[in-house]
């Protein structure tokens, strides 16, 4: 027996559960097929940024759509997810790097997003825990943060609550197209049916777009994440580091209650097949430098646990999203370089809105998926601007 | 009131340290849990607000013992020898 | 050929004896301890300046205790020594160790985990309240201090060690106010034929049962622990437990012992991604080994308590089994590798019978699953992060947990300070329950490094 509906979505990541759910409120009918659990991979395992300023520009529409539906969470899904519109700080530590923020509060400000710039004195002033070596910085008063361990998971509860059947433990092994639907065989013998067919299988998603003659130049890495034992609650925005040195990358965050939790530094490597991931000991032990930089009273905690997972990046940074140009019905939204989860609900509302009414007022033409059969082939950027 | 009670071992040179301002004294050779546990005191107040507490496995294992010094340090009381001239806080330094 | 880099992680008795067996088969082994001084917990020495001897420490154990400090001290200068040392991560082929604040990568061939044990615990109402320690705190704290954890002290919980330390601190001049064990009469009897694998050990446990009823101290068997409770002063005043007949019973007490056996210490195990296996006997994980303490990671081998909990003779025996194994597959041009067969096949004999006694524990005093699944809500389950025994049934029910790892990303329960090492055996009880699925269906804790807290003031050896 095949179970059908208007729209089958591979991958329970942010993304798809996301969408899943913004389908629903559009009254199409959905399938949600999960590999494992819903938004064990880079959905549950990022840094938990909601963070807009510092991304590519033409992103901030989205982004700026997005963070307008972090606020109405409760409502929207019956949880804020831990989301705290706590402010975001981008700081420097180079004059010459000062520039460069003011540029860019230009130009974010053009997009609706209005930046604070903030001297070293009015730094010290507002935020006394922050390191001397710090010169100036960008505060983003409406980013924030969540708990990603909580979010991809409560859209998939708040989608399967509106009518969305949900396969958890469902791996994908075939995906064909007969006539106007897709045909999709699970490894146990399951098959799914619909005109649509949604990708959002992170790391995995190529695998999937290659069944219907479509691929990207996917790469897979390891976040190196780590948190503090919990003291109380004093640093209130995300503080993230503007450099061009890889290894000065860093960025933190303190939940309320009290433990702060951190990352950056260059990645791990990651195995998607075998669903490994390794934070390397050498990079936590640059990551300790680095807090001590950026918050010099960090060093009198302690480190208690460290963790990684897969996440995918494509060679120009930016995410994979929109419809095939070849395969009607087909659409994708993968590859978000570390930079997903702040966009995840944006993602799935524009996406339900493409699938539902054809179009869409974001611009997703940078997020083609044949740019990379059109250009010529890109180093991956060394420098890490994502978290 | 709970504290520790010494069975055996008097015969070793006193160390002075201090918990929450207060001077109190321990013998050289006593872990930081045992001292602070001999004079009575509670070694923190949990951080989520379900009161206090004193240590629990003395192996370095649980974790529940880690004090904080009046310099905002931060040690493992059950595995750090008491020292002169050491100052415990209970209660975390206040912002 | 040169001899191999064989690293043992542990300075316990399976840990001295591992290094022992290495040094005879001419290998200089490193060896890391986490301990001021060798001993591991169960021969820990006392701090410098304490004179109490041998006999008066270890007990009837006084002349193994001797021979292992002796045999560890002899070897010094043949290995290398680090104690006061956390081996605190692994990446491929090298442990991260650190001392004094600086971190350091130590490469190996071959790794033997000696990692020992700590206590099982089971919660209670109450059981954060000062005054309340595990039983392997009451020990350390006589045998490293020279003092009682209390006044008036009740021992609650099951296991060889609950009688074990009743005993030593009645001896010591504590007051024992009772022995309330959740294990039944029956249970002892119906594990009497595991238990006569060893008559010696068998009778020494007996004996210690003797020495209780003789001085007239309160034993009760069969117990459920009902709460513990604090006095005005917010320190332990009383233990409330219903009684095997169905009685309210208090005893009142200004410090509590309490503990249910012990677990393996396995983190160095899990980062090194060895397999891990269920004992439906025991309900605890552990590295699956082969009968020489292989596990399924080449290179890496466990012995002692930080696999199954057989104690320390068998520790001994099982950490020269693992340095044999080491020996025969990373430096087997050494003639003691060839050699090794007689008395190997010797270790391997007294450790089937070690393993035999140690079932007869597991059946002799069981961990009470049932009383974990019968835990109200509001207990504190996770002391690191107080989470509530209610919000880790609320993470199954509301939220979808089906394992352990989601309900802790879930609800933190296990992601504290101590990583899961004191609610974990408990969480899984819970889940399973309210699941109803068996317990090896929830899952098993995935360990993270670094395996205790690192300061963040830790710096690279080369950056020092």
């Amino acid at each position: 027996m095949t179970e059908k509906a208007d729209v089958v979505v591979i991958g329970g990541g942010f993304m798809g559960a996301a969408s899943a759910f913004f389908l629903r409120q559009r009254a199409r009918s959905v399938i949600l097929l999960e590999r494992g659990l819903i938004g064990q991979q880079a959905s549950g395992v990022n840094f938990g940024n909601v963070r807009r300023q510092g991304r590519y520009l033409p992103q901030l529409p989205l982004a700026n759509r997005s963070r307008a539906i972090w606020s109405r969470l409760t409502e929207l899904i019956g949880t804020d997810c831990e989301f705290l519109a706590t402010g975001h700080l981008r700081i420097c530590y180079r004059r010459e790097d000062v520039g460069e923020l003011e540029a860019y509060a230009t130009h974010a400000r053009e997009y609706g997003l209005d930046l604070e710039l903030l001297t070293q004195r009015a730094l010290i002033a507002r935020y006394p825990y922050l390191g001397p070596e710090i010169v100036a910085a960008s505060l983003s008063p409406q980013d924030g943060h969540a708990n990603p361990r909580l979010a991809a998971p409560a859209f998939g509860r708040a989608a399967r609550s509106a009518g969305a059947q949900i396969h958890e433990n469902t791996e994908v092994v075939g995906v064909t197209r007969s006539g106007e639907d897709f045909l999709i065989e699970s490894a146990d013998g399951r098959r799914f049916s619909a005109p649509t067919l949604l990708i959002t299988a992170g790391a995995w998603a190529t695998q999937l777009s290659a069944q219907l003659g479509e691929t990207a130049p996917l790469v897979v890495r390891g976040p190196q994440m780590g948190v503090t034992e919990p003291v109380p609650y004093r640093v209130e925005p995300v503080v993230g580091v503007m450099t061009n040195d890889p290894r000065e990358v860093i960025y933190l965050r303190q939940v309320t209650r009290g433990n702060i939790v951190f990352g950056g530094g260059g990645r791990g490597p990651a195995d998607a097949t075998a669903r490994r991931a390794y934070v390397l000991p050498g990079n936590i032990l640059n990551q300790f430098r680095q807090l001590g930089r950026l918050v010099p009273d960090i060093r009198r905690l302690n480190l208690i646990r460290v963790w990684s997972g897969i996440e995918s990046y494509l060679p120009d940074d930016c995410p994979i999203m929109g419809e095939s140009p070849t395969v009607p019905g087909l659409y994708y939204a993968f590859g978000f370089c570390g930079h997903g989860f702040q966009l995840g609900p944006g993602v799935g509302e524009t996406m339900a809105e493409l699938i539902d009414t054809g179009t869409t007022e974001i611009d997703l033409a940078p997020y083609r998926i044949e740019r990379f059969a059109e250009a010529a082939p890109i180093a991956l950027p060394e420098v890490e601007l994502s978290e | 009131m709970n504290r520790f009670v010494r069975l055996a071992e008097h015969d070793r040179a006193e160390i002075r340290f201090r918990i929450d301002g207060r001077g109190v004294t321990a013998l050289e050779g006593d872990t930081l849990l045992t001292a602070m546990r001999l004079n009575g005191f509670i070694l923190r107040w949990s951080e989520f607000s379900d009161g206090p507490r004193a240590g629990f496995c003395l192996m370095g294992a649980c974790q529940d013992c880690w004090v904080t010094t009046a310099e905002g340090g931060r040690l493992r009381a059950c595995s750090t020898l008491v020292a002169n001239d050491l100052s415990i806080l209970t209660t975390p330094e206040v912002e | 050929m040169t001899a191999p880099r064989i690293i043992v992680v542990g300075a316990g008795p399976a840990g001295i004896r591992a290094a022992q067996t290495l040094v005879e088969a001419g290998v200089r082994p490193v060896v890391i301890d986490e301990g001021e001084a060798s001993g591991g917990q169960i021969y820990r020495r006392q701090p410098n300046g304490f004179k109490r001897d041998f006999r008066q420490l270890y007990g009837t154990e006084h002349r193994r205790a001797r021979d292992l400090h002796e045999t560890f001290d002899a070897l010094r200068e043949k290995m290398d020594y680090r104690p006061r040392t956390l081996a605190w991560n692994l990446s491929e082929g090298a442990l991260h160790i650190v001392h004094n604040g600086i971190s350091n990568a130590v490469p190996f061939d071959g790794m033997i985990l000696a990692t020992g044990a700590t206590d099982r615990l089971l919660p209670v109402r109450g059981w954060t309240t000062p005054g309340v320690y595990s039983l392997g705190a009451s020990q350390i704290a006589l045998k490293a201090q020279a003092c009682a954890i209390g006044r008036r002290v009740v021992f609650i919980g099951t296991g060889p060690l609950l009688y074990l330390v009743a005993t030593q601190y009645l001896k010591a001049g504590a007051e024992v106010a009772a022995v309330l064990d959740t294990s039944a009469f029956g249970h002892r009897l119906a594990a009497l034929p595991l238990l006569l694998a060893r008559p010696d050990a068998l009778a020494k446990g007996l004996a210690l049962i003797a020495q209780l009823r003789l001085a007239g101290i309160t034993m009760l068997t069969g117990i459920r622990p009902i709460a513990i409770e604090a006095g005005a002063d917010r320190n332990v005043a009383r233990v409330h437990v219903r009684d095997a007949r169905g009685r309210d019973r208090n005893f009142m007490c200004d410090a509590v012992a309490m503990g249910y056996h012990l677990r393996p210490e396995t983190q160095l195990a899990d980062l090194a991604r060895c397999d891990f296996s269920f004992d439906p006997a025991t309900h605890l994980w552990s590295p699956m080994t082969d009968a020489m303490g292989r596990t399924s990671v080449r290179g890496i081998y466990v012995a002692g308590d930080g696999v199954k909990i057989s104690g320390a003779d068998a520790a001994e025996i099982a950490g020269r089994l693992a340095a044999h194994a080491a020996i025969a597959d990373l430096h087997s041009a050494h003639p003691a590798g060839r050699g090794a067969e007689g008395s190997v096949k010797k270790l391997l004999t007294s450790h089937r019978r070690m393993d035999r006694f140690r079932r007869g524990l597991a059946k002799g005093f069981p961990w009470p699953a049932h009383l974990a699944e019968a835990l109200p809500d509001d207990t504190i389950l996770c002391r690191c992060e107080s989470v509530t025994v209610g919000s880790l049934r609320m993470a199954a029910t509301a939220l979808g947990a089906p394992e352990v790892n989601r309900a802790k990303a879930f609800v933190r329960v296990g992601m504290g300070r101590c990583q899961g090492r004191f609610c974990g055996p408990a969480s899984a009880e819970i889940l399973a329950a309210v699941l109803g699925k068996s317990t090896d269906g929830v899952g098993r804790l995935r360990g993270q490094a670094p395996v205790k807290p690192l300061p963040i003031a830790t710096v690279p050896e080369d950056a020092s």
